[in-house]
């Protein structure tokens, strides 16, 4: 982000018209990621699943958890456009509720987890000696711990009001490890830069130099690490979910909604259909971005493109 | 190198006894076996519930420091407790390691050989018909949640055997119960009920072997050593195989060994959906169940699983990378 800052600073005084623009990295890496197809369609489908999460309450007039006695696992009708489940709830209105969760869990998770992952591998990296080992061994002993067995044993506290943002925070803790080590690699390259010794030897503190020199330089990796994130979260949430591990109802996810309708695959479709095949663009949307990101933003990366 | 691995095995026996150590601490100060006993029908007396979870080693009036002395005091000789029904836990989790290890093992096998095989070939014709395709399915596939997956070939399942009016395909269970027969009988019962989940793990493996090996043998492809064994004459076929694909499965089975030990705790969506009674179904069940040494014992297995797969990457990256052996 400061390197953006600093090159228009650079460009903006300049008057005289016989010196080229002085290339803007986000204007090259725009267009690079405009001329991917594949992040043009994630985006386009990640736009309309927010749209639809967001416009859910608008599009049936039924409120999330309310049943219509009338109308139990019943299929589509003018009514309940994507059917009823067993106990006569909307489908339409439970599946856009769940998607609203879905995706803000994995956004805060992705959120979470890559800031985490930044200050500690950056700091470990920066500092080295006893910080780096401290920060190392910490990693590596998360990556030993049994993130799956602890998270279940905590599922407890998902319950009740907010407890969903319990499970992101735990979701996050057990993700950052493999970034943060990448993170640190990429730190102890750039400490020996040219313009983080002239920082250092101008007395510019260790946090700032991290803050403002080493994390921008990595910006890239960590946009397309925090993408990638965002589907490993909501399928580690979905995963739980569905075995009343995760969100816990009345609170709603799109795991939720995919366990309750899961009995009823074979015999009533709609229950199931709509929130898997959400589920599945909205990983896929994801993925695609962050694939198309990474190529777009690593030099190393456009040999393996396909 | 020996010293070296000496060192690494240290330290991964110390990182094993923490986990579990702080997976037993979590349980037992977040389950709740007395609830267990309190909610029997007809609710047993307050003094039956306290001499119970004593014997077990689970009573919470107990000092936390004193249960888990006791606990790890057993666990060094090999006893991980009892259940809370008073069964003991090693002996089962022995039953229960085998079932998991039986489909992992099979499930990774074919997974891995079918992955690497489609994405080193992919590799060699990038850009391809079936470079594309191959790219496109796995990319797809990695998409969909294993649970997700699960689920839908079991549907897939009761519709082909509802279809043909047969049990063509089995989805749950791990052999029929009650089945007798002669031997064979009995595997070809137990081979029938493992197609389907063995083929669920193994396709989420394939794609992200695929896409593994794609990449490291694209990188491989460029390197001056496949160039030069083809300039020396070799068919384009034996360069690619001996020299190319040889180098490329190096990273690999790094990636092989991780994957094996992460599985153990990985499967447990379609043991569960499944009805196998594995580690992870097992662990689902025992935190319902409020059993704090089942679920120690669990995260000791899946901790152990992944040092062993760590170690042995170790050693099997030394054996095949002659540049590690320094």
């Amino acid at each position: 982000m400061s390197t953006t800052s600093t090159t228009e600073e650079s460009t903006a005084p300049a008057q005289a018209p016989a010196v080229p623009r002085a290339p803007s990295r986000t204007g090259d890496i725009t267009r690079r990621l405009l001329g991917t197809r594949r992040v043009l369609v994630g985006l386009a489908l990640l736009l309309l699943l927010t749209a639809l999460a967001l416009a859910g309450p608008l599009l049936t007039g039924w409120g999330v958890g309310e049943r219509d006695f009338s109308a139990m696992l019943e299929g589509p009708s003018p009514e309940h456009w994507m059917g009823t489940n067993r106990t006569g709830q909307d489908i339409l209105t439970q599946t856009t509720a769940g998607l609203r969760r879905s995706l803000l869990i994995g956004l805060l998770v992705a959120l979470l987890s890559t800031g985490a992952a930044a200050v500690v591998g950056a700091f470990a990296g920066y500092l080295g000696g006893v910080t780096d080992r401290a920060l190392t061994w910490i990693a590596d002993l998360a990556l030993v711990l049994p993130g799956f067995v602890i998270l279940a044993i905590l599922s407890e506290h998902f319950a009740g009001r907010g407890g969903w943002l319990v499970l992101v925070v735990l979701l996050a803790a057990f993700s950052w490890m493999v970034t943060s080590k990448m993170v640190r690699g990429l730190t102890v390259s750039l400490r020996e830069r040219e313009y983080v010794q002239a920082a250092r030897f101008m007395g510019v503190p260790p946090h700032r130099i991290i803050l403002r020199h080493v994390l921008p330089n990595m910006s890239s990796l960590l946009i397309a690490d925090a993408t990638i994130m965002v589907s490993t979260a909501v399928i580690g949430e979905t995963a739980l979910s569905y075995f009343g591990l995760g969100v816990r109802s009345p609170d709603i996810s799109l795991g939720v909604v995919i366990a309750d309708g899961a009995p009823f695959a074979t015999t009533a479709p709609w229950v199931f259909a709509l929130p898997t095949a959400l589920l599945i663009v909205m990983v896929l949307a994801v993925n695609m971005v962050g694939d198309g990101l990474r190529d777009a933003l690593d030099p190393h990366s456009t040999s393996h493109r396909s | 190198m020996g010293k070296f691995l000496a060192r690494r095995l240290l330290n991964h026996l110390v990182l094993v006894l923490l986990a579990t150590s702080f997976a037993y601490l979590l349980a037992a100060t977040n389950l709740d076996p007395r609830g267990y006993f309190e909610q029997m029908q007809p609710p047993p007396p307050p003094e039956a519930v306290d001499s119970r979870l004593d014997a077990l080693n689970l009573n919470d009036r107990t000092p936390l420091a004193q249960r888990y002395a006791t606990w790890l005091g057993g666990v060094v000789t090999g006893d991980f407790g009892r259940t809370i029904q008073g069964g003991d836990v090693a002996s089962q989790m022995w039953l229960k390691a085998g079932v998991t290890l039986r489909l992992i093992t099979v499930a990774t096998l074919l997974g891995s050989a079918l992955g690497v095989a489609v994405g080193a070939y992919a590799a060699v014709r990038q850009y391809g018909r079936f470079d594309k395709a191959a790219t496109a399915v796995s990319f797809l596939v990695l998409s969909v949640p294993t649970v997700v997956i699960a689920i839908v070939v079991q549907v897939l399942a009761v519709t082909v055997n509802d279809g043909l009016g047969l049990q063509l395909l089995r989805y749950s269970g791990e052999y029929s119960a009650g089945f007798d027969g002669t031997w064979w009988e009995l595997l070809g019962n137990r081979i029938h009920h493992a197609v389907l989940p063995t083929l669920v793990l193994a396709v989420a493996l394939f794609a992200s072997f695929a896409r593994y090996q794609r990449n490291m043998m694209l990188d491989v492809l460029g390197a001056d050593f496949v160039r030069t064994a083809m300039a020396k004459g070799l068919t384009r076929r034996r360069a690619l195989f001996r020299h190319a694909l040889r180098t490329a499965l190096i990273p690999t089975t790094t990636y092989f060994t991780f994957t094996f030990g992460a599985l153990v705790s990985g499967a447990t969506f379609t043991e569960k959906i499944y009805g196998w009674h594995g580690m992870g179904a097992w662990l689902i069940d025992s935190i319902f169940r409020q059993d704090v040494h089942v679920v120690a014992a669990v995260s000791w297995f899946m901790a152990v699983t992944i040092m062993a797969a760590s170690f042995l990457s170790d050693i099997l990256h030394a054996w095949l990378d002659p540049r590690v052996r320094v």
